[in-house]
């Protein structure tokens, strides 16, 4: 085997028994790399940035680059003063803009949440009870809107929903309506964008735990005389209540800081805390200010990640 | 009966299609349409095409693209691959729970977060160390590589977590050191995987637009910052051309990976079939 042999000449080569020595000698062992590479990865480029944030949102904002002042500042010799500032917080909770901002999101993420779920129950219901044959096919049907680009479907949007787009003209033309329905640059199209592009998240692994169930218990329910609706409502449904929440955190939480969707579908007054995070840092260059909002928003969504980390967790466990 | 499928559901679930595609199949056909106006038809044409072909910014956006979201898929697939590895193999070592915590939260993690807190720590690094040196390919590889890491982790996890370990534990017994194991044994079953992961990180990669404007610099203008700045004034043909050319660039290699996986699934199957029956 071709892969064998490079392995060998690798090993038979010098420099590798070298530092293969030496990473011994130190104590660093394949184990400890297998762990160590993408552990300190994850801290450099995800841990260290947050703190980074936290630290940002508590400072004041300067001219300059970076745009916002040091923590510590060297007054004399080991004389340091520290500097926390809580103001960037005070007028996030005292601007209505952001309150609003932030109650928006939380409504338009869980009500979109909760239409993709009623979209989505059926079709991963239906793909579960479909012969195996169809199934894998329904299922690539599923996935390959999420293989292609995410802006380029919001984007489909805006041909379908503006005042001259594709509805308005049908409705026009079938006599239905005079004048056009403005859809774009509304509510209404935040959620239908939202909906679309986080429909497969749903789909996922509400069918991943439709398709494990035993079917024998809706048998056994049928046989007993059960109606189909109600053994639905106390078999299937509460033993896809693990796909439920995982579906629904996986909607829930990106939702919750989408920018695109507003930024293209949604009006001026459709503000969302993703949005708002994106004008304070691109618009008015205010980083604290931008850091402060990401740590609120950071504070709304632990709880949604918590609940989907247990979820995983516990179906993982399942498993074994 | 049983599993049998209700007309409503059949009903519902052709909605939940119909919503699915409508707007991708509508994109589409209106990249054939002559006027300027996207909604109105006015014959076919395939100028928008042409037009795309000859579009500089577009063209060398793509290419730069191409090249961040092949690094960066090949970059996420190893550390994806040993991420995943050690969640799985290695049961318990310190810090476990915080290692699962972190491949899985930039799952699911806003992206304005993502991209505000990682531009914030490049600025850092730059302070301190004097690199990253500015921000353009590097810092947005960097970026790319830690989020689309975390989806290459779940991939491989989830393959080995269904891998026969007898295998790997055969290998050992018999004297094969662990690095051997991995490349002769582990590494061969899960390829499927590793490729799936790839894809999924260059997909990824290819289609970042919040992550990317955050950490981007002067001069590194990628294809969704190109398409996004378009799309802000109003719908264009050529956008929707793209659109189409990507759309079934995506479906035929996904289509061309299923028969494929299929056919490698039944292949296993016979083989499966042959071995019990020689064992008989």
């Amino acid at each position: 085997m071709l892969l064998a042999e490079l392995m060998a000449w690798i090993r038979a080569f010098g420099p590798y028994r070298w530092a293969s020595h030496r990473l011994l000698n130190w104590g660093i062992t394949g184990r400890t790399a297998v762990i160590g590479l993408p552990y300190l990865w994850l801290i450099l480029f995800f841990l260290i940035p947050f703190i980074i944030v936290l630290k940002i949102s508590v400072s004041d904002i300067r001219l300059g680059m970076p745009p916002y002042e040091p923590m510590v500042h060297w007054i004399e010799h080991q004389v340091v003063a520290l500097q926390i500032n809580f103001g960037n917080y005070a007028f996030l909770f005292k601007d209505a803009l952001y309150r609003n901002a932030y109650m928006n999101s939380i409504l338009v993420a869980a009500g979109s949440t909760v239409l993709c779920l009623l979209v989505g129950y059926p079709m991963a219901y239906g793909i579960a009870r479909t012969s195996p044959s169809w199934r894998n096919l329904l299922l690539m049907m599923v996935m390959l809107p999420f293989w292609t680009s995410f802006l380029l479907r919001v984007y489909a949007w805006i041909g379908i929903l503006k005042n001259n787009g594709l509805i308005n003209n049908v409705l026009m033309a079938m006599g239905v309506i005079d004048e056009p329905i403005v859809m774009l640059q509304t509510d209404f199209a935040v959620y239908v964008g939202i909906v679309y592009s986080y429909l497969p998240f749903m789909v996922l692994p509400l069918y991943a735990t439709l398709e494990k169930m035993d079917l024998t218990l809706l048998e056994a329910a049928a046989d007993l005389g059960c109606h189909p609706t109600k053994a639905f409502m106390t078999i299937t449904l509460p033993l896809s209540v693990p796909g439920i929440v995982a579906g629904s955190m996986l909607v829930f939480i990106p939702a919750v800081g989408e920018f695109v969707i507003p930024a293209l579908l949604g009006g001026p007054d459709s503000l969302m805390i993703g949005r708002v995070l994106w004008e304070e840092f691109f618009h008015n260059r205010d980083w604290p200010v931008a850091s402060a909002v990401a740590i609120a928003m950071l504070i709304l969504l632990v709880g949604p990640i918590m609940i989907l980390q247990y979820n995983q967790g516990r179906q993982a466990g399942a498993h074994r | 009966m049983i599993g049998r499928r209700s007309f409503l559901v059949t009903t519902m679930m052709a909605f939940g299609f119909a919503f699915l595609y409508i707007p991708i199949l509508s994109m589409m056909v209106f990249s054939f349409n002559e006027s300027r106006l996207v909604t109105v038809w006015a014959g076919f044409s395939t100028k928008w095409y042409v037009e795309l072909i000859h579009n500089d910014q577009i063209i060398n956006a793509a290419k730069l693209s191409l090249k961040i979201a092949a690094i960066n898929a090949t970059g996420a697939v190893i550390l994806g691959t040993l991420a995943g590895l050690a969640l799985t193999r290695f049961r318990r070592f310190k810090g476990r729970t915080l290692m699962t915590g972190m491949t899985t939260a930039p799952l699911v993690m806003p992206e304005v977060i993502t991209g505000l807190s990682l531009l914030m720590l490049f600025v850092a690094m730059e302070q301190i160390f004097g690199w990253p040196a500015g921000r353009g390919v590097t810092t947005i590889t960097i970026a790319h590589m830690t989020f689309s890491m975390a989806y290459v982790t779940v991939v491989i996890q989830s393959r080995l977590s269904t891998l026969d370990e007898s295998l790997e534990e055969a290998a050992l017994d018999l004297g094969a050191r662990p690095a051997k194991v991995f490349f002769l044994i582990t590494l061969p079953i899960i390829f499927p995987a590793i490729l799936a992961g790839w894809l999924l990180a260059f997909t990824l990669s290819w289609d970042d637009l919040v992550i990317t404007s955050f950490v981007s610099g002067p001069g590194s203008s990628t294809l969704p910052l190109v398409i996004f700045s378009k799309v802000r004034l109003g719908v264009s043909p050529d956008i929707n051309a793209l659109a189409t050319i990507m759309v079934s660039l995506v479906a035929i290699g996904i289509v061309t990976a299923g028969f494929y996986m299929q056919r490698q699934e039944k292949r296993r199957e016979r083989d499966i079939q042959a071995a019990l029956a020689i064992n008989q």
